[in-house]
């Protein structure tokens, strides 16, 4: 007998005699609380920054305040072509070992956890947002969901190879429980609101 | 497996006790890390609503888990995952091997998976050629140590920042005596990008697989999961199969408990998740029982497999924040590693159901409403009927029942108990009696309750007053 076939049928003798119902999720995620305020509270709290635009041009003019744009930068958004490149997204992922910045835009976010909703459509290439230096994230401020439930309810049938929630910069507190922002993936992650 | 004969919890805590300020701070902060937990459990207005819910829908998996992994397979394959099967940890470590070697890998990056420390994984891959790299900063100072993590999701919370620095002053040759965590971090970062940006294959856990849409989901905060998984040519996953959820909606309900009832954070930095692999690159999925089919036929023990290993139980657990994960001497410590354990070795494993006070912090804090501390207790039943309860502690259990049956002895033994306390004390207070260990014992009253009972009473009053 294969390993499957052995591990099913011990299951099948050894699980309860009945199934048990599941539970009704529509109960849940009711809380009302101000959706803006408690992403930007949330997400300051976790290292990351809000900053509230209205354009794209917005978006380019903080940046090139911001960072340094003689370094690597990439997007997936043609508005912002003046300050980051396109034509990326069919490269060797380690090739993008050298980027400083990352920018894309999110599906939508939630305020609960101020974590954003990106899928390999949206991201390029899967590692993107991970390899980056430093990472930003668009959200339209219409996008902005109260709680978890809510997202799944948006996200419903989506189909992707790969999705991520992303909720502040990657951090790490294994030293003595000492706070590190910037583990592994991005040292710093800025959510631009529009709208 | 190991060869090496186990160290009773009790001793090895015993050894951790020595070094009273180390303890004292371990205890801390990992209380620390339970007051975070509250904070954050209590900023949710339906938290327990959330509770209960992610109880609920457990206990539906574990009554259907068998329909449900079928259906995970199907949708995983027609997602173009290959899915394998493996009965005990030692097929899991030959598939593992099996994969590399017809990849031609010789080096994996790993994130964290405590199966795969349940399979010691990573010695049995050493021992074929394949050299291992765990990619959480915590895991990667511990295997540089050469210990197994000692939390779940702390896995190097017994450790101090100058052992951490001493660590890698010898193995990455970072300053000596710099000891700040912003620069330890740093250098692994630096030290481990290169690692990601190498290996061929990665090999991650899994923290909820649906059975729906045939996709898996990996939370980490640090995105090594991720900078391994998306640069690799070969992912594999490996998975208790009680990791399955029904469907995508009911990760709504766990990722707003995972994180908070871990560390009190709101979410994991990363919720990934893996759907179908890159073109042209794979994504295999083992799949492991080891005992868990074993342990779903335990009607009283059956819903530890619940657990979406968070670790609340070790942080709130005054046993464990006092003696430390290595103690349990099994992957998975603190109060769920003790009735996770037994399943797997019962001899090996005897000691852990009593390594417990009973207090019952830790049912109260598991998102998924086990009843651990009642399983504790049952575990002990089982562990002394089944005679693997050291002899001393045989006796004392049968000597104590005598002495509790019988009045006339019950009162012999108090009365020369205490006798004893007084003039000799001696020969109780000595090393021998495990219950002086860190106590000194409450001074001997002059009499039992029954003997002041007899002159105080009501009863006894009214007819000294008729006299």
């Amino acid at each position: 007998m294969s390993s499957k076939a052995e591990i099913l049928n011990k299951i099948k003798q050894n699980q309860p005699a009945s199934v048990t119902a599941l539970p009704d999720l529509k109960v849940l995620g009711s809380e009302t609380f101000d959706v803006l305020e408690t992403y930007k509270t949330v997400l300051k709290n976790i290292g990351g920054n809000t900053v509230e635009v209205s354009s794209y041009d917005d978006i380019i003019s903080y940046i090139k305040e911001h960072y340094n744009i003689e370094k690597r930068i990439v997007t997936t958004l043609p508005e912002l072509s003046e300050i980051a490149s396109l034509d990326w997204t069919n490269d060797d992922p380690h090739s993008l070992k050298n980027v400083e910045l990352t920018i894309v835009k999110a599906h939508f976010g939630v305020a609960e956890n101020s974590a954003l909703w990106v899928t390999d459509d949206i991201l390029g290439q899967r590692v993107a947002p991970f390899i980056a230096q430093y990472l930003a994230i668009i959200v339209n401020k219409e996008n902005i969901y109260p709680t978890m439930h809510q997202a799944y309810e948006k996200i419903e049938n989506q189909d992707y190879g790969f999705g991520t929630f992303i909720a502040g910069p990657s951090k790490t507190a294994d030293i003595e429980q000492s706070l590190v922002l910037g583990a592994h993936g991005a040292r710093g992650l800025v959510v631009y609101v529009m709208g | 497996m190991s060869s090496k004969k186990t160290i009773e919890h009790s001793e090895a805590a015993a050894r951790f006790n020595k070094d009273v300020e180390r303890v004292n701070w371990h205890d801390e902060t990992l209380w620390f890390v339970r007051e975070k937990r509250d904070k954050s459990a209590h900023q949710i207005q339906d938290w327990e609503l959330l509770r209960e819910t992610a109880s609920k829908i457990k206990n539906n998996v574990l009554s259907n888990i068998h329909d449900y992994l079928i259906e995970f397979e199907a949708n995983a394959q027609k997602n173009g995952i290959k899915v394998h099967w493996a009965a005990d940890a030692k097929e899991h470590n030959e598939i593992v091997h099996s994969i590399l070697v017809k990849h031609d890998v010789k080096q994996m990056v790993k994130s964290k998976s405590m199966l795969t420390e349940e399979c010691h994984l990573n010695e049995y891959l050493a021992e074929n050629g394949v050299e291992v790299i765990d990619s959480d900063l915590g895991e990667y100072i511990v295997q540089l140590r050469k210990e197994p993590p000692s939390h779940i999701v702390l896995p190097a919370i017994h450790l101090k920042k100058e052992d951490v620095s001493e660590t890698f002053h010898e193995h990455l040759g970072t300053e000596k005596g710099n000891f700040d965590p912003q620069y330890l971090t740093e250098s692994a970062r630096q030290q481990l990008r290169d690692t990601f940006l190498t290996r061929k294959a990665a090999l991650t856990g899994v923290n909820f697989a649906i059975a729906e849409t045939g996709e898996f989901v990996v939370c980490t905060n640090e995105g090594n999961a991720d900078m391994g998984a998306h640069l690799a040519d070969v992912h594999i996953a490996c998975m208790g199969f009680e990791k399955l959820i029904p469907k995508r909606e009911h990760l709504g309900v766990f990722l707003r408990l995972l994180a908070r009832s871990a560390t009190g954070q709101p979410i994991t930095t990363f919720s990934s998740h893996f759907k179908k692999p890159r073109d042209g690159k794979e994504i295999h999925i083992v799949i492991v029982d080891n005992g868990r089919s074993t342990q779903l036929g335990r009607e009283d023990f059956r819903n530890s497999l619940k657990c979406i290993r968070c670790g609340a139980c070790m942080n709130t657990c005054p046993v464990y924040r006092r003696s430390g994960g290595h103690s349990y001497h099994n992957a998975v410590a603190g109060p769920i590693g003790s009735i996770l354990a037994p399943n797997l070795d019962m001899s090996k494993n005897a000691d852990l159901p009593f390594a417990s006070t009973l207090c019952g912090s830790c049912t109260n804090v598991c998102p998924v409403k086990i009843d651990i501390h009642d399983q504790l207790y049952k575990w002990r039943q089982v562990l002394v009927k089944e005679g693997y309860t050291p002899t001393s502690k045989t006796i004392a259990m049968k000597t104590m029942a005598t002495v509790l049956a019988n009045p006339t002895v019950f009162n012999i033994a108090g009365k020369s108990g205490r006798f004893v306390m007084k003039n000799a004390p001696g020969l109780v207070n000595n090393k021998m009696n495990k219950w002086y260990d860190q106590r000194e014992m409450p001074a001997v009253p002059e009499e039992s309750f029954r003997e002041w009972y007899k002159k105080n009473s009501r009863e006894a009053k009214g007819k000294n007053n008729e006299q």
